[in-house]
């Protein structure tokens, strides 16, 4: 593991969500109602629409470009739809946020 | 006229002012004093402002104009001395008033505790704007500690706001819970925990031995030895009525200045009303009793009846995502009953305390949907010994009882003058009259009492009217609800937000029991449109709610990329707007397209580049042109008198002029205007929205044409002969469309529903058309700004990544 800080909560606005960019490509990282933070892949499993850009709801996020709905918590399609989109930890340590690194480069790799 | 003086412009006094001039604007010649340098607001709103939801400009309830316009002499930023009841007059710094009739409306100040260091700079109160705008000075550091003593509502909600401002913050409070006037122990522990989670820190039964600091505020020292630095201290313990005033006049006082039931003091012509008063030994502290006292006062002084009486009252905190409630009273006593409720995984709580097959208290956290009917038996000591059983399960489980999840229970509970129809004021009672008559569906009804004929936002209660008399005899066309996070429709949402005033969402998903945490990607977009439409002064909009293209002001493309469209008025530019266009075209590499509705659309723009592209756009005096908004787009138009040898108008002026009107409003879909200078209809104004066809005699106006998946002629509305006309019924018609069309609906769409002939019914009365526009204008007042230039000042640094680990090693 290797926890990166990559800001605090208050920079991700309530129910909405941030990219951080990597040399792999975007994360998106979202905030829910709750002040849980959830981080995945910025590309949506069906045309990789940038999930970043989504409605965040529950613990779900709705693509912007033709409504497939992930859960943040899974990664996994909801509904009818079969797709799955890559899900990275991260968490909250004294008010920052912090992205495993690691997992980002192993799932990518 | 009688001369009447108020001492202080606080929320009770400005509300006796509204009574009066809705009443009888002429019937005072008034003089008002404020200790504060201005005016009165809503004070409730200072917590909003305190976290940048707000900014005072919005909460401010009478402007320097209102005063003038209502001939009232402002004395602010003035104290008052002493009053002198013989010779009936008033004495401020600045001189004497005489009076007729006083009003004391002094209110109350922050209770300071005087601990050692009380006095020292950054040690405040939470009673005004300056209490305000030094709690948020504090904020400006980032890094800044404030110590909250009190955890009560004040402080709590202060609280919040020091740590949405992105403060360190400590809430010291002495009692063994939270908001111990209010709650029990079980909600005081779940309130902590939600606080504490979002990074508040809360220490209970907290003694403050003193404040320390050199010249300033510095730490906060506890008996037990803690120190806790500060910037910022807020004393939150409460409040003293400010009667000092009233003690001095002579007036006959307890803990403040006694009234009777019409806010009489022992002087006749002197009258309180407020925080400063007591009556039957009770003082108040919240706003519900306030403004029965400014009601109360205002038919009193206009020689109507009226009595003041006390009202229960209940509690709900202001603190986003902590969801608590409290009425009525709950201490424990003989003779009393607990029923609770308890759920740790879902953080629930709920308990009533009865008395004699009395609900007498409730307190409910984390779960607060039946609340209103709790409060309501509280209210009207109903007898609940038949419900017991399932009381605390609320009104889903009753029988046919209260204001069920079950629509048609409460429909069946509502009483037979309960309104229906508000369009022609039909009643419960008329309808189940008509029924008896034989009237057996929708029609029948509409044909016989009017109701659902007009708008025909109530023909969802007037089916269940129907269904309840009729029984199986009667089935409900099933109108589709809004989606899976409730059953309700459109249009029921729609009602209830109104006839419930529900004025944020978390209090929509409550109140209307949504069936999911906070909404989707269907019904969030939906319900926040409709909250902005009906409190545009009260709902802050939300853009974590809105789809993206209008969260981010361009559209987004299926690469991702956006594109960028300028407002060009009425279709017209300059060569200097277009040499704008083409440098930032070229800058931002952008793929250039001359729209359907006489624009420059700029395609391919990277989402971080927006704020620069906008900049640059701005900087040539070009605003966002609203390309992607459910809300007013373009306004086409001809060339008309200025060039053309058939134009009979200036319907390029006149287009200039309605998009400059109606830029900027926030519609249920988009719209679009026409403007031809004649029938050759050059604009193609009849497949608009709304079209104008200018005529040698003045300009026709037609509506809900449509040009997309339907193409639809527009349909006469209305002939007028001047612009100012025409301005008025096209404003007028566009708020009646965005009052009344369900999200998503074009015009033509709504129209369709609503019928024609009661749109024109509507806009053709002089005074509605009116109040139209005026509840447009104030819609404007908040919502007609520029996004781009607000974005690139405030929110700048969302269009950034949160952080960039490009240059991170990949091993």
């Amino acid at each position: 593991m290797s926890w990166t800080d990559i800001g605090t909560l208050n920079d991700i606005p309530l129910r909405g969500s941030r990219i951080v960019k990597t040399a792999v490509g975007c994360i998106a990282v979202f905030r829910t109602a709750e002040a849980e933070v959830f981080a995945t892949s910025n590309k949506c499993a069906h045309k990789g629409g940038p999930l970043s850009e989504g409605i965040v709801h529950d613990r779900k996020i709705t693509c912007p470009l033709h409504n497939w709905i992930f859960s943040l918590e899974t990664g996994e399609a909801q509904g009818a739809d079969q797709g799955q989109i890559t899900t990275y930890p991260v968490k909250i340590e004294n008010g920052r946020l912090l992205l495993d690194f690691d997992a980002v480069i192993a799932k990518v790799a | 006229m009688q001369k009447m003086v108020i001492i202080g412009a606080g929320m009770a006094s400005g509300r006796l002012l509204e009574h009066i001039h809705e009443a009888q604007p002429d019937a005072f010649e008034v003089t008002i004093f404020n200790a504060e340098p201005r005016g009165n607001y809503n004070r409730i709103m200072l917590s909003p402002v305190l976290a940048g939801d707000r900014s005072f400009e919005e909460i401010v309830t009478h402007d320097d104009d209102w005063y003038a316009d209502n001939n009232i002499t402002t004395r602010f930023g003035e104290k008052v001395t002493g009053i002198d009841r013989e010779r009936k007059v008033v004495i401020g710094e600045k001189g004497e008033v005489a009076y007729d009739k006083l009003i004391l409306a002094t209110g109350s100040a922050p209770f300071i505790i005087p601990m050692p260091g009380h006095d020292l700079p950054g040690v405040v109160g939470y009673r005004d704007l300056e209490d305000t705008n030094a709690m948020i000075d504090a904020a400006a550091n980032r890094e800044a500690s404030a110590v909250v003593i009190g955890g009560g509502l004040l402080g709590l909600e202060a609280a919040a706001g020091l740590r949405m401002q992105g403060m360190e913050v400590t809430v010291l409070h002495i009692a063994g819970h939270l908001m111990d006037r209010q709650l029990d122990e079980a909600a005081g522990y779940l309130l902590k925990n939600d606080l504490e989670k979002r990074g508040i820190r809360v220490i209970v039964e907290a003694n403050t031995k003193q404040i320390v600091g050199n010249g300033k505020v510095e730490k906060v020292l506890l008996d037990d030895g803690t120190e806790l630095p500060a910037d910022i201290v807020v004393m939150a313990a409460g409040i003293r009525p400010a009667v000092q005033l009233g003690h001095e006049a002579g007036l006959d006082m307890g803990r403040a200045i006694k009234v009777d039931a019409q806010m009489r003091t022992s002087d006749p012509d002197v009258f309180a009303v407020g925080e400063c008063v007591e009556f039957d030994d009770n003082i108040f502290g919240l706003v519900a009793p306030l403004y029965d006292q400014a009601k109360v006062l205002a038919n009193t002084l206009l020689g109507k009846e009226d009595t003041f009486t006390v009202r229960e009252i209940s509690t709900k905190l202001k603190v986003t995502g902590c969801d608590l409630f409290s009425a009525g009273d709950f201490a424990e006593g003989e003779g009393r009953e607990d029923i609770v409720f308890r759920d740790p995984k879902r953080r629930v709580y709920k308990r009533l305390i009865v008395e004699n097959d009395r609900l007498i208290g409730a307190v409910m956290y984390g779960d607060t949907a039946d609340s209103n009917w709790f409060f309501g038996l509280i209210k009207d000591g109903t007898d609940i010994e038949e419900m017991r059983e399932t009381l605390i399960f609320g009104p889903s489980f009753q029988g046919g009882g209260g204001a069920s999840v079950d629509p048609l229970a409460a429909v069946a509970a509502l009483p037979l003058e309960a309104e229906i129809c508000g369009c022609n004021g039909v009643c419960k009672g008329d309808i189940i009259k008509a029924i008896e008559g034989g009237v057996q569906t929708l029609d029948g009804v509409r044909t016989e009492t009017k109701a659902s004929a007009s708008c025909g936002t109530c023909t969802g209660l007037v089916e269940q009217v129907l269904a309840v008399s009729l029984g199986d005899g009667f089935e409900i066309k099933a109108e589709k609800p809004i989606c899976k996070c409730t059953d309700l429709t459109h249009e029921d949402v729609r009602r209830l937000i109104k006839a419930q005033e529900l004025k944020t969402q978390p209090a929509v998903w409550q109140e209307l029991a949504w069936k999911t945490p906070n909404g989707c990607h269907v019904c969030r977009p939906a319900v926040n449109y409709y909250l902005l439409s009906d409190w545009p002064l009260e709902y802050q909009d939300d853009l974590q709610s809105r789809f993206v293209n209008e969260r981010n002001h361009a559209n987004i493309q299926k690469d991702g990329t956006y594109s960028v469209m300028p407002r060009m008025w009425g279709g017209m530019t300059t060569p200097d707007e277009l040499i704008a266009v083409a440098t930032a075209a070229k800058k931002f590499s952008a793929a250039v397209k001359v729209t359907g509705g006489q624009r420059i659309d700029l395609l391919g723009i990277k989402k971080e580049d927006l704020p620069a592209i906008w900049s640059d756009l701005n900087d040539a005096g070009m605003v966002s042109g609203h390309g992607y908004t459910k809300g007013l787009r373009t306004v086409k138009t001809c060339v008309g008198t200025d060039w053309c040898r058939f134009g009979t108008q200036d319907s390029t002026g006149l287009g200039i002029k309605l998009e400059k009107k109606l830029w900027g409003s926030w519609t249920p879909h988009k719209v679009k205007l026409g403007v031809s200078g004649c029938p050759r209809n050059c604009a193609e104004s009849t497949c608009k929205d709304v079209g104008i066809i200018c005529v040698d005699s003045g300009y026709q106006i037609s509506v809900a044409g449509a040009a997309g998946m339907d193409v639809k002629m527009t349909e006469s509305l209305v002939d007028v002969a001047t612009e100012a006309e025409v301005e008025e019924w096209v404003t007028a018609f566009v708020q009646l469309y965005r009052e009344n069309g369900k999200y998503l609906d074009r015009a033509y769409k709504w129209v369709a529903k609503v019928g024609l002939d009661w749109v024109k019914e509507e806009l053709s009365d002089s005074d509605t058309r009116k109040a139209l526009v005026d509840r447009f204008d104030i819609s404007q007042s908040v919502y007609q700004k520029d996004p781009w230039a607000d974005h690139v000042r405030n929110r700048a640094d969302q269009y950034k990544p949160i952080a960039d680990l490009t240059k991170e090693a990949v091993t």
